[in-house]
């Protein structure tokens, strides 16, 4: 196996040591070892192939079946089939943003421009402003909280009693969500948190039924003065809740919350390809995969890959970064479908990520 | 002790065996012996009853299972909240145990060692002990639980909830309620496959649809392993589905069904029916779902509701609980003909002559169904005579019947319920008052009702709990009491055919009017608000919008919805009259359980409480409530919801 291994130029003494790495790596390339990182062989739907729209907002593994949310409606891909379902089904808008599987029930909910609908074997029943207390029609997010649904909408967070049928809203009356534009919610055993698009991080403990709210510590919009010192931005797009360790993801950097200390990453200190980031999914506390505008980052908890099309040849590419900041090529014959990348989950040891022209299913090759 | 548990001092009631019409002498013959052979063991036994309280009331046998062995009857009494126990061999009632408030679900484990009921009531399952015959847990489950079972492991316990519209999961070990799945509306009845893989829900309440449209119900199929809902069967046309049973070889399952006529006139009931009484069936015998009709030309078979298939497949036999009689069915021949016959035969009044060969008159308000062990006996719970007919199925003619105690005397209320049950006033036999008030409720639909055109004064049915102190009724206002609306109405109107007489229209009244609200699932038993509910009070009790400006008094909610029912029984024009409606004006409607009653409007076109207000309410007539966020209008229905 051929690996080049090199640095990003970078200014000053910094080059220097680049430079001095990328010949070190070309002279002996038996001693820059490279992270051994998940690769992939990626396989692409596109309408031409049956999905529903090419431009996938969300995707979802439900066992041997893929969900994915469009922009057309829902697809159901079972055993090499595309099943769609529409409006004229019953979903609620045939714009799709997110999916969410209650695993007890095996109900898939999905949140649309239209309001919530529930899938539950092949019926469709849908929520909105008119028809329930659903707090708005525009449903960024979705996640299951035992006999919960909560929302994450244009008009604050809603939380659904799947037995009783109540609502509860939350929004600036009675929590610290001084917007109340909420784009994404995630549901732990203890917590449930959410992000809100300009302000922050807002978590929910289950137990005591308080609110607590995550802010940026610079208040700065558009730079990072207090890195590591708390969330690294007030525009979040992402939360994710994994051993009690939560990750959030902004346009601006992401950010790890082990419940005592901050860590943000951002692309000049980390193997992120863009600080432009969609979504946040972890696999445990210390790993987690980043959907950016520039590809799809993994990250260890030491190194990072990167997974897209080349930015300039749309070749596929793969590199890897490791906690030296050495950067490794892998050669790849496959990429993700597209390097605007908006969510992934994971099946098994596959990913299956959507994108913003297709959905892609990563096969792990090793 | 006894087998059962039962000791020195518990009694037997002594068996009443009151022989029905028979229709020739063998029948005679079989019966005479069965009575003789009854009446000796029921003589010779040394059991003796007591009552568990000391005014005997009515019991309303419900659903019956056997016990493994066939020797023991267990029959759950909603009435009485019971289940009694008879010895097969004789008859007898040899013990009786007290379960939880309206008991309406009944399920034997597979080895015949626990018992569960539902009660409907409690929101809780009875699990008994069958040896020492006695509760020995209280399972959780949904709102108003209605139907139980349980898998073939005994580990799960399933409950059908009515009022929740959902199953409870329950994990026998833990007692504990695992998860909910969704079901349809008014989810009721289980029944689990020969295989203990699926298990069938079925639903009394259609789902709530697009306004004005064929009303659909779903059987859900949920997989017993993996507990979950791996298929929903849509009915189309169907409102009210009862009991549904599966073929031994699990090919063929058959659910009891009504198919209500409600989009057109009901004056015009000569002229078709108002409902057809017929069965849905599905399975690897037909292709897809396929609608037979039970009814005959000019006779109906009014409120189809339990369903047993004997063990050969050869026939099946369904309750007809406004008719009092059993209807047998020929599989094959029913099969045979589906599978000749092209085109939807739903509809074809006809068709019952090439399948149905048998119609078995039995008691009052026949319901649960079991056939014995041996395939020899098919035992009928005669709900309103509070007995157990027994069929001989080679015959199927009734041997014999078996009272079960209860209150020996007759009251209005019981000769009032009789009433309500029986279609026997309607022309053909097509409908009782329990077709659309189903179980004393409602359901669910919306009629056209008199005759003043088709689609005109459209109107959803209203439920009957609790009625004193809300009249006038109908919509319109029009009865100012009830024995107007039981009485010429009715017989104008609905039965089209000689109605009641002057006594029986009084107990029926009678039984009406004592109708009691089901338990309220939204308020707490302290009366105790939530603080989305106190919100939702000051709201409902608001006399200024939150710009503070005044609300006129009679737009206010609490004017026209007060009093101890929340009515003032009066007219009123909230807006929502629609160019259909002769009037504009509606009778204030009483609000306690109307958590339950969607749709609503007097037409049923709002489909939800928001919907109310969200759609309807554009202009502030019914009540100010478009200065109200979301999440004020959210805690304006949690307070309406606790009424």
């Amino acid at each position: 196996m051929t690996v080049a291994s090199y640095q990003l130029p970078v200014a000053g003494k910094k080059r220097n040591r680049a430079t001095l790495a990328l010949v070190l790596a070309v002279a002996f390339p038996l001693l820059a070892v490279t992270p051994d990182m998940p690769r992939y062989k990626w396989e692409n739907f596109t309408t031409a192939n049956g999905l529903p729209d090419n431009h996938v907002f969300t995707v979802l593994a439900d066992g041997n079946r893929v969900w994915v949310a469009t922009e057309n409606g829902v697809g159901l891909y079972d055993e090499g089939k595309w099943k769609v379902f529409t409006p004229a089904d019953g979903l609620a808008h045939r714009a799709v943003l997110s999916l969410a599987l209650d695993k007890r029930t095996g109900d898939v909910w999905a949140g649309t421009m239209g309001g919530l609908s529930r899938i539950s074997a092949g019926r469709i029943d849908t929520f909105n402003q008119l028809n329930s207390g659903l707090s708005n029609d525009v449903v960024y997010g979705v996640a299951v909280q035992g006999d919960y649904i909560w929302t994450a909408t244009a008009a604050g967070a809603s939380r659904y009693n799947t037995r009783t049928g109540q609502w509860s809203l939350f929004n600036e009356r009675n929590t610290p969500m001084y917007e109340i534009w909420t784009y994404a919610v995630t549901a732990g055993p203890d917590k449930v948190y959410y992000a809100v698009w300009g302000a922050g991080v807002l978590e929910y403990d289950i137990a005591t039924e308080k609110w607590k709210d995550y802010n940026d510590p610079d208040g700065e919009t558009e730079i990072v003065l207090f890195k590591d010192q708390g969330l690294i931005h007030e525009i979040t797009t992402s939360v994710s809740y994994v051993d009690k360790i939560l990750w959030v993801a902004t346009y601006f950097g992401d950010s790890r919350y082990d419940g005592r200390n901050w860590h943000n990453f951002l692309t000049k200190d980390s193997g992120l390809p863009s600080n432009f980031t969609n979504q946040v999914k972890a696999l445990d506390a210390n790993r987690a995969w980043f959907s950016t505008d520039k590809g799809l980052a993994y990250y260890d908890g030491t190194n990072w890959a990167v997974y897209r099309p080349n930015l300039k040849t749309g070749a596929p590419e793969m590199y890897v970064r490791d906690s030296d900041g050495n950067i490794s090529n892998i050669p790849v014959e496959t990429s993700p479908a597209h390097n605007y990348i908006l969510g992934v989950d994971f099946q098994g040891d596959d990913i299956w990520v959507a994108t913003a022209k297709g959905l892609s299913h990563g096969v792990r090759q090793k | 002790m006894n087998h059962l548990g039962g000791t020195e001092d518990t009694e037997v009631t002594k068996p009443v065996f009151r022989p029905r019409r028979l229709v020739n002498k063998r029948a005679l013959c079989v019966c005479t012996m069965a009575l003789a052979v009854a009446a000796i063991l029921g003589m010779t036994t040394n059991v003796k009853a007591k009552p568990d309280s000391d005014e005997a009331r009515y019991l309303n046998p419900r659903e019956m299972v056997l016990s493994n062995d066939g020797r023991w009857l267990y029959v759950m009494c909603e009435a009485s909240d019971e289940v009694r126990v008879v010895d097969t061999r004789n008859g007898s009632v040899a013990k009786t145990v007290t379960v939880g408030h309206v008991p309406r679900g009944l399920a034997l484990s597979g080895d015949s060692s626990k018992l569960y009921v539902a009660n409907s009531w409690d929101d809780n399952v009875s699990e008994i002990d069958t040896v020492s015959l006695k509760v020995i847990r209280t399972l959780p489950a949904g709102f108003e639980p209605n139907g139980v079972a349980v898998d073939q492991e005994g580990k799960t316990l399933f409950v059908a909830n009515r009022l929740s519209n959902d199953v409870s999961v329950v994990d026998l070990a833990s007692a504990q309620e695992i998860k909910r799945l969704s079901a349809g509306r008014g989810a009721s009845y289980l029944t689990l496959s020969p295989d203990g893989k699926l298990l069938y829900a079925t639903h009394v309440y259609p789902t709530i649809g697009k306004h004005r449209t064929p009303p659909e119900s779903e059987v859900t199929v949920i997989d017993v392993q993996r507990q979950m809902v791996v298929d929903r069967k849509t009915l189309h046309n169907v409102a009210g589905v009862f009991h549904s049973a599966v073929s031994p070889d699990g090919k063929l399952v058959v659910a009891a069904q009504l198919r209500p006529k409600n989009l057109v006139p009901l004056a015009h009931v000569e002229h078709g029916w108002a409902f057809g009484d017929s069965l849905a069936i599905f399975g690897d015998d037909v292709n897809g779902v396929v609608q037979v009709p039970l009814d005959e030309l000019e006779r109906y078979v009014a409120m189809p509701y339990a369903v047993a298939i004997t063990q050969d497949k050869k026939k099946l036999y369904v309750s007809s609980a406004g008719s009092e009689l059993v209807t047998v069915v020929d599989i094959q021949k029913m099969l045979s003909f589906v599978r000749e016959t092209n085109g939807p035969i739903a509809n074809d009044l006809s068709a019952s002559a090439n399948y149905v060969v048998a119609r078995i008159p039995v008691g009052r308000n026949p319901k649960g169904l079991v056939i014995s062990r041996d395939g020899a006996r098919l035992f009928v719970a005669n709900r309103l005579d509070d007995s157990v007919a027994v069929i001989d199925t080679a015959s199927d003619v009734v041997v014999s019947t078996f009272g079960l105690g209860g209150k020996p005397d007759m009251t209005s209320l019981r000769r009032g319920e009789r009433l309500f049950y029986t279609a026997r006033f309607a022309f053909q036999g097509q409908f009782s008052c329990a077709n659309c008030h189903i179980d004393s409720t409602f359901d669910g639909l919306q009629w056209d009702l008199e005759p003043d055109g088709f689609g005109v004064d459209i109107v959803d049915n209203r439920s009957i709990e609790d009625l004193s102190g809300t009249e006038p009724f109908k919509w319109n206002g029009g009865n100012p009491n009830m024995a107007t609306e039981c009485g010429p109405r009715t017989e104008k109107f609905f039965y089209r055919s000689q109605s009641y007489s002057s006594a029986e229209l009084a107990d029926l009244v009678s039984y009406v009017m004592a109708l009691p609200y089901r338990p309220n699932r939204y308020r707490s038993s302290t009366g105790e608000l939530t603080a989305a509910q106190e919100r939702g009070k000051v709201i409902f009790e608001r006399t200024k919008t939150k710009r503070g400006e005044p609300i006129p008094e009679a737009n206010q909610c609490g004017s026209c919805h007060s009093g101890p029912k929340y009515t003032n029984t009066k007219l009123a024009d909230v807006g929502s009259g629609k160019p259909t409606d002769r009037s504009p004006l509606i009778d204030v409607p009483q609000l306690p359980n109307v958590a339950y009653s969607a749709p609503y409007l007097h037409d049923g076109s709002a489909k939800s409480m928001e919907e109310i207000w969200t759609v309807f309410n554009p202009h502030d007539t019914h009540g100010v409530t478009n200065d109200l966020q979301k999440d004020e209008l959210n805690d304006l229905i949690e307070y309406l919801r606790t009424l």
